[in-house]
């Protein structure tokens, strides 16, 4: 009996889920690979949206990248391309994803620091300059005024004279994240989910192949969710904008199609695969059997996956090169449409250009080197992974009743369901790592006592805000001023109405109101959200 | 009765990201210390009102973006010009090590870095709690 | 005899000597407590505040302070604001303080939270919720843990009170964590009592409705813009009526004949009225609590039946009528003669709580030092003498 003796007693990953020593066909009694797995590209699509996968075309690798001004965020996306990234992604900084203005009192000491600043069209015209909007796509992060973002973006393709029906990419858009983990809300849920509601229907009209939504699971789980929590809330923010789409008088497959998701990748390898494929079987049986929807395309669960952030480590750091490696290895076999790695040296400050480099080296190496893109969905069939996707699907199930049960999404955010479950399972593995139970290598296992943390940091030039407020001071003094107040009192006025607000939105931005002045407009409409904290 | 110690955990400026200020609200409340937490979003002046009215012992700062190194010393200035200087000031998050030398100039007792131990934390502030 | 009960500034024989007030000898004006007092005086916030933690503490320097401050105290509006978790009741002590800012007043805001019984350690979160008027320097506001104390407010809580009367708030607004015995405690506090429900706890409102109804001076349901708010405030009408009668608001009685013998019994100031009441079968503790606290039926009687309010909190809608009806019973109160009576009542309780814990507290001392707490604490445990003989001879012995 002495070989029957373990390392420890319990085994457990980042989520707490226990696992055993081994599984096999007493696992999968129930499951049927016929209903359950289906064939790569069919319903219910858990082993891949499309027959061919990776043989067909490469998931999309797309770095997150902006920071200081419009300009240098430019240079930064030109070097992208030229090393052979095939899509942009935009981060903004705090001042523009909470609609102020870079000359706003709340602005100072952040202005360019987590991203790029964008005030007013202006700077939208330099953040683009010289790339052609009708052949790349363009991921913008940003919510609550997403509306403005993709309302700059339509301008200056219309400047370059590219129609709006080429124009690619995504707005994250997802504000019921925000109230639940992320936090950059601006005003209530209400008129929130109506002006996104009016981006997807206009979207669905102009702007057919422009994503309106990236319903996003990375913050819950950055905020400390375990995987079921991020499936299980992700996917019922999914439904509350299907619902939320479909009183607004949209048919399903008008606007199903063009949704996608956002999922973190963690370090509990198998568990993550089996998350992405969980997400997709759930997504579809909700989207025929409870939606009604009829269009294969409105069934697939499309998404985009980054490496977790909250696992980088500030001790050791070039780790975190192989912590992203791993982790972006299972987003590839869960079958990931598109997949941002972060670089080695996050937990820092925002990363140089060499680890930006490395960062997507990795992806690279993954997928020419690894050969595990060569074969559709390598892992079907095991009895570990089948089982965990069953496991998953079962407990995001159980987390939807529950939140059914309180009245639906926004009930129970206003009850702190999420916010209060997050928080609890953030404690607890704070507490896992304090105790050896969990743990990380570098900082509670393998430790240098006298490591020196010395990393090449790239610091955001002071003068970024000086330049900022001169050009909005510059863009205001240029415009034509009556055109500019009269968009804005056309917003004002359309904003009380039930009409579609994008035209009023793309007239403003073409004025050169800056972002300010128009989520200025909603701030004094709706008010602010203010949360009730859950720790 | 013995004295509580009681600890501010804020977050200033326009960070959002209060995973950390939470965990740490919650493992001070676990060691016996009365947490005042003021949450997202706040400004120097409001954080000093709190920190004056509460009558803290200590001000925990968590910051994962840019602005700790304005807001920060601006927080502790408007606290100084109001006589409450026997707080024990702390910053924690994503601090680089320029900054947190900065910090330190401007009156931070200690910066901690991401993945610090909480108890460390919490034996820090037991240390070197000013007021008697 | 008279000498004896004059009140004397030194410490009680026994007592420990505060150490930081060093001597008591006049002319220290460095002493710490002295430069606490007069900045106090001056309205320095800093003060008020240091002044609640030793008050909290249970400093030795708290009795002094109170000594010093207590001819300051008596001018407040002490509002409670009572009721179940996630009524909202934050939120809506940061609109009442807002619309009582508009009012010219100024207001003192008590948040209590409770203390973790395992780590001794609390978060107070209360500020989030109050974000809008903490700005104003016409708010001040203090979160306090409850301490363990078992009622659900802290014990301090009255001393508190007593601080921000004395430091000059016009309004003093007291939220309790809304669980075990706080609401009646609150009641014991405060001059108004508020009872904030939501909408959608019928049955629930059943449950406490013992507790909960006959505590409340006004009733607030927030939350108004769920379902069943109508039928919520319907409930607790009706459930009011089975203790009072009359409508809503201070209800000047004209010719209205009452219907119960029992009440028609009560006298103009309702004095006697809970003691009348006693003897009377079949009448509710609740409607015994209303019937003294809020005057009888009688016609010509100026009585108050507690009004049902609908608020939502978070867009302000109600508040103002709200504040209104908070004033009006204060009014009410006033003109009945019932604030002097709660003044009486509170400062007898005061004294009794005082006198009990001070007498406890020199006895134990003096049994302790002279061994006897000892030894008849074995005898106790060796089961030779039971309690109760076992502390009447100690108090035999001891209380001279």
């Amino acid at each position: 009996m002495a070989n029957e003796r373990e390392r420890k007693e319990r085994f457990a990953g980042v989520s707490d889920r226990p696992v055993q020593r081994v599984y096999g066909p007493e696992d999968l009694s129930g499951w049927d690979p016929e209903r359950d797995l289906g064939e790569p590209g069919q319903y219910p699509f858990t082993r891949g949206i499309h027959g061919t996968m990776y043989r067909g075309r490469l998931w999309t690798m797309r770095q997150f990248a902006g920071f200081g001004s419009a300009e240098e965020t430019n240079a930064r996306f030109k070097f992208l391309l030229q090393q052979g990234q095939t899509g942009l992604s935009v981060a903004f900084d705090m001042p523009t994803l909470l609609g102020y203005d870079s000359d706003h009192p709340y602005a100072a000491g952040e202005v360019g620091k987590l991203g790029v600043a964008i005030d007013s069209l202006k700077d939208f015209e330099v953040l683009m300059d010289g790339i052609p909007l009708g052949q790349v796509s363009t991921s913008m992060t940003i919510n609550p005024p997403a509306s403005i973002m993709l309302a700059m973006y339509l301008a200056v393709a219309e400047q370059q004279g590219v129609p709006w029906s080429q124009v690619q990419g995504t707005i994250q858009n997802d504000i019921l994240k925000d109230y639940i983990a992320q936090k950059t809300y601006i005003y209530p849920p209400e008129p929130s989910l109506r002006v996104i509601t009016d981006v997807m229907t206009f979207a669905a009209k102009h702007v057919p192949k422009w994503n309106t939504i990236s319903i996003s699971g990375y913050h819950i789980r950055e905020a400390g969710a375990t995987a079921a929590q991020e499936l299980a809330f992700t996917l019922a923010d999914g439904c509350c904008y299907v619902e939320a789409a479909m009183k607004a008088g949209l048919d399903v497959d008008e606007f199903a199609p063009r949704l996608s998701f956002f999922f973190d990748v963690h370090n509990d390898f198998f568990e993550e695969i089996a998350k992405f494929r969980a997400a997709r079987r759930l997504w579809a049986r909700l989207m025929r059997e409870k939606y009604g929807a009829k269009d294969p395309r409105s069934w697939m669960l499309r998404t985009h996956a980054q490496t977790a952030g909250v696992s980088l480590t500030a001790q050791q750091p070039v780790n975190n090169t192989i912590r992203v490696a791993l982790q972006a290895l299972a987003a590839v076999l869960g079958g990931t449409q598109s997949l941002h790695t972060n670089s080695y040296d996050e937990a820092l400050a925002l990363p140089t250009e060499e680890a930006v480099k490395i960062a997507l080296r990795t992806q690279q190496i993954i997928a020419e080197e690894s050969g595990v893109a060569n074969v559709v969905d390598p892992l079907a069939g095991s009895y570990y992974v089948e089982s965990l996707t069953n496991q998953l699907e079962q407990e995001a199930l159980a987390y939807f009743d529950k939140i059914e049960s309180m009245g639906g999404v926004v009930k129970a955010i206003e009850r702190n369901l999420f916010q209060r479950e997050i928080a609890d399972s953030a404690y607890r593995f704070q507490r896992r790592q304090m105790s050896g139970d969990y743990k990380v290598v570098g900082v509670n296992a393998y430790a240098d006592s006298d490591e020196q943390i010395n990393t090449q940091i790239l610091r955001v030039d002071k003068a970024v805000q000086r330049r900022q407020i001169d050009r909005i001071a510059s863009v205001k003094a240029s415009r034509d001023g009556a055109r500019a107040a009269g968009a804005l009192a056309e917003l004002h006025r359309a904003s009380q109405t039930s009409e579609n607000l994008m035209p009023y939105i793309i007239e403003c931005v073409k004025a050169y109101c800056t972002e300010g002045e128009i989520c200025g407009v909603w701030r004094e409409l709706w008010g602010e959200y203010r949360e009730e904290s859950v720790y | 009765m013995e004295r509580k110690l009681r600890v501010l955990v804020a977050k200033l400026g326009l960070d959002a990201h209060d995973r950390g200020a939470k965990v740490v609200a919650r493992a001070y409340r676990d060691a016996g210390f009365e947490v005042i937490y003021t949450g997202i979003y706040q400004r120097p002046e409001g954080v000093a009102d709190a920190a004056i009215q509460e009558d803290v012992d200590v001000v925990a700062i968590s910051s994962l973006a840019g602005a700790h190194t304005v807001l920060i010393p601006q927080l502790i200035e408007l606290l100084k010009a109001q006589g409450a200087d026997d707080i024990l000031f702390l910053a924690g998050g994503v601090i680089p090590e320029e900054d947190a030398e900065d910090l330190k100039a401007a009156g931070v007792a200690a910066v901690f870095g991401p993945g610090s131990d909480l108890d460390e934390i919490i034996q820090f502030t037991q240390a070197n709690v000013r007021r008697a | 005899m008279s000498e004896e009960l004059t009140p004397s500034a030194a410490p009680a024989p026994g007592a420990a000597n505060p150490a930081s007030t060093v001597t008591d000898a006049a002319g220290t004006a460095a002493r710490p407590l002295d430069d606490l007092l007069a900045r106090f005086r001056t309205g320095e916030r800093r003060a008020l505040a240091r002044a609640i933690s030793l008050v909290e503490n249970g400093a030795p320097e708290a009795a002094e302070l109170l000594r010093h401050l207590w001819s300051r105290t008596g001018k407040s509006h002490v509002i409670g604001i009572t009721g179940p978790p996630g009524a909202g009741k934050s939120t809506l002590v940061d609109r009442l303080a807002g619309e009582f800012r508009t009012q010219g007043k100024s207001v003192g805001i008590l948040a209590v939270d409770p203390t973790s019984p395992f780590s001794g350690g609390a978060i107070l979160g209360d500020r989030i919720r109050m974000g809008r008027t903490l700005a104003d320097p016409g708010v001040f506001m203090r979160s306090l843990a409850s301490r363990g104390h078992l009622g659900g407010l802290s014990a301090a809580t009255a001393e508190v009170i007593a601080l921000l009367d004395a430091f000059g708030f016009d309004v003093i607004l007291v939220e309790t964590v809304g669980a075990g015995q706080s609401e009646v405690e609150v009641m014991g506090l405060a001059q108004t009592t508020l009872v904030v429900l939501i909408p959608g706890m019928g049955d629930e409102i059943q449950a406490i409705k013992a507790g909960i109804l006959e505590i409340g001076d006004l009733f607030a349901v927030n939350k108004a813009d769920r379902d069943g708010a109508d039928r919520a405030v319907m409930e607790i009408e009706m459930m009011l009526d089975l203790g009072h009668m009359g409508e809503a608001g201070i209800n000047r009685w004209e010719a209205v004949q009452p219907n119960s013998g029992a009440l028609a019994r009560l006298d103009r100031t309702g004095h006697h009225a809970a003691d009348e009441l006693a003897d009377v079968k079949g009448l509710t503790n609740a409607a015994r609590h209303a019937a003294e606290r809020h005057g009888t039926a009688n016609p010509g009687d100026i009585s108050w039946r507690p009004p049902v309010l609908k608020t939502v909190a978070k867009d302000a809608q109600g508040v103002g009528d709200l504040v209104a009806r908070l004033n009006e019973h204060h009014q009410f109160l006033a003109e009945t003669g019932r604030i002097e009576r709660l003044r009486a009542a509170e400062a007898k309780s005061k004294l009794r709580e005082r006198i009990s814990q001070e007498v406890a507290r020199i006895i134990l001392a003096r049994a302790e030092e002279s061994g006897d707490l000892q030894m008849m604490t074995d005898q106790l445990a060796n089961r030779l003498i039971d309690p109760l003989t076992a502390a009447q001879a100690i108090l035999a012995k001891h209380l001279r």
